[in-house]
């Protein structure tokens, strides 16, 4: 396979056919916390991505120095720092979704496709190819988190980013929102029938019987 | 990954190292945004202050802020406003911690658990655009379950029934104790009436659903009973003679209808 090949399945293929969402069920508590809205999912992406990307970055470039027995530690520091610098940075110039984040910015330092990344590639692989696992890595939780949000927002609040679709009844509308939508557990219910939906179209998704 | 290299030297070599990027990166980034921060959260404070104001009007928040709302100082022991300090050079929160500006507060006057209370108190009166006070704005604070939670409290100008109520600051659980801030609770406090016919304060946060045409009793916050009866004290000292008592005393008898 040519290089630039390898590469592009190494950014496309976490997207959907090897979705840290959908096929690893990885990383599902934030995407219950953030996908009401949108906009909140939007910038949790942005924030995810820019996280995955550079930790892999760095700890690949480090692989050769960190030591194996402290490895995780090692990892979970450069994870923590660009954590808070991303929500540093929401908190100067995003003030107001930093708020309805709260602390889901902080809590990407658990977040297990960030670390799962880094121990899986990153340790293993140029930086080049890592920094592209975590862009691939971040479009795949993004993606999820776009769709879970869209559904969300579009039935629960009648709008997509904050732009009203369905008039709302309670504006004198005619659309009666669905208040299970505008709480956590209806992204379970979504995220089921995103897996159910990606695994009929991949059957090799499918695990095998025991 | 080169396991030939793992010396005990090397490993906290490694990780003194990467420690010490990672800490001047946080540093650098903690202090070189902190103007920005600060900026938001004043921003954020004024727009705090505007939804509790109730006014009907599309002028600018810079405006309002000059038009509309008159920032005043209260000295809490007497009730009186205090003239001859700039109101917005004054920060109520700095005061709270200089044992110069507020006074340390008994186990017994602790009721908010917030230890000081600072001398001074910056109200907000919001006058409409014919020059007609319409509202007096609060700010008061007091302990939650694992955060100080502060909040704006609008009251009507009987300085009893409730305007509106706002809380913009708090670190509690979201979904439960951070409902605090849920639009559909604070709804509950427009109308209510902070004190008996005696004077006596006489809002009360009752666990479950408020009795129904009750003008003193609100919903608790369910899963949130720690949160709630922070609430509850936070009201009790703010409105006691430690805390706007005496100033809303003199606004009852009508201090400010004629000003």
């Amino acid at each position: 396979m040519a290089k630039s090949n390898e590469l592009k399945t190494v950014l496309t293929s976490p997207v959907v056919s090897n979705n840290p969402i959908a096929l690893q069920i990885l990383g599902v508590c934030s995407a219950l916390a953030v996908t009401s809205k949108l906009e909140t999912a939007f910038v949790m992406t942005l924030a995810v991505l820019f996280v995955t990307a550079f930790s892999n970055l760095f700890i690949s470039l480090l692989r050769h120095h960190i030591p194996n027995s402290v490895r995780i530690i090692v990892q979970m520091a450069i994870i923590a720092s660009l954590v808070i610098v991303v929500d540093q940075v929401l908190k100067a110039y995003a003030f107001a979704i930093s708020k309805q984040l709260s602390v889901y910015v902080g809590l990407i330092i658990t977040n297990c496709i960030v670390m799962g990344r880094a121990e899986a590639f990153a340790m293993k692989n140029n930086p080049f190819p890592s920094f592209m696992d975590g862009v691939g890595n971040g479009l795949g939780y993004g993606f999820v988190l776009m769709m879970v949000g869209g559904i969300r927002e579009l039935f629960g609040s009648g709008s997509l980013f904050g732009i009203e679709i369905l008039p709302l009844t309670s504006n004198g509308g005619w659309y009666q929102s669905n208040g299970l939508l505008l709480l956590p557990p209806s992204a379970f219910f979504i995220i089921g029938g995103l897996i159910w939906v990606i695994r009929t179209f991949r059957p090799e998704q499918v695990e095998a019987k025991e | 990954m080169s396991n030939q290299q793992e010396t005990f030297g090397k490993t906290i070599l490694v990780v003194l190292a990467v420690c010490l990027v990672c800490s001047i990166i946080v540093a650098g980034a903690a202090v070189g945004l902190r103007s920005t921060q600060l900026a938001n959260k004043e921003k954020d404070k004024q727009n705090n202050i505007l939804a509790v104001a109730g006014l009907k009007t599309d002028k600018k928040i810079s405006e309002i802020f000059r038009s509309n709302i008159q920032t005043k100082l209260v000295d809490l022991a007497t009730g009186e406003f205090v003239d001859g300090i700039d109101p917005a050079s004054y920060d109520q929160r700095k005061a709270a911690k200089d044992p110069a500006q507020s006074i340390k507060l008994s186990a017994e006057q602790n009721i908010a658990k917030i230890g000081r209370r600072a001398k001074l108190a910056t109200v907000y009166l919001v006058s409409d655009d014919a020059g007609k006070l319409q509202r007096i704005i609060l700010p008061v604070h007091g302990a939650g379950l694992w955060s100080t939670m502060y909040a704006f409290i609008a009251l009507q100008v009987d300085g009893n029934t409730v305007g509106a109520l706002t809380y913009y600051e708090q670190g509690e659980t979201p979904g439960l104790g951070g409902e605090v801030e849920n639009p559909r609770w604070r709804a509950l406090w427009v109308g209510k009436k902070l004190f008996d016919e005696q004077g006596r304060p006489a809002i009360k946060i009752v666990k479950g659903q408020a009795a129904a045409g009750s003008s003193h009793e609100i919903d608790g916050l369910s899963g949130a009973t720690l949160t709630s009866v922070g609430v509850q004290h936070t009201f009790t000292f703010w409105l006691g003679e430690q805390g706007f008592g005496p100033f809303l005393s003199k606004v009852r008898q009508g201090a400010l209808n004629n000003g």
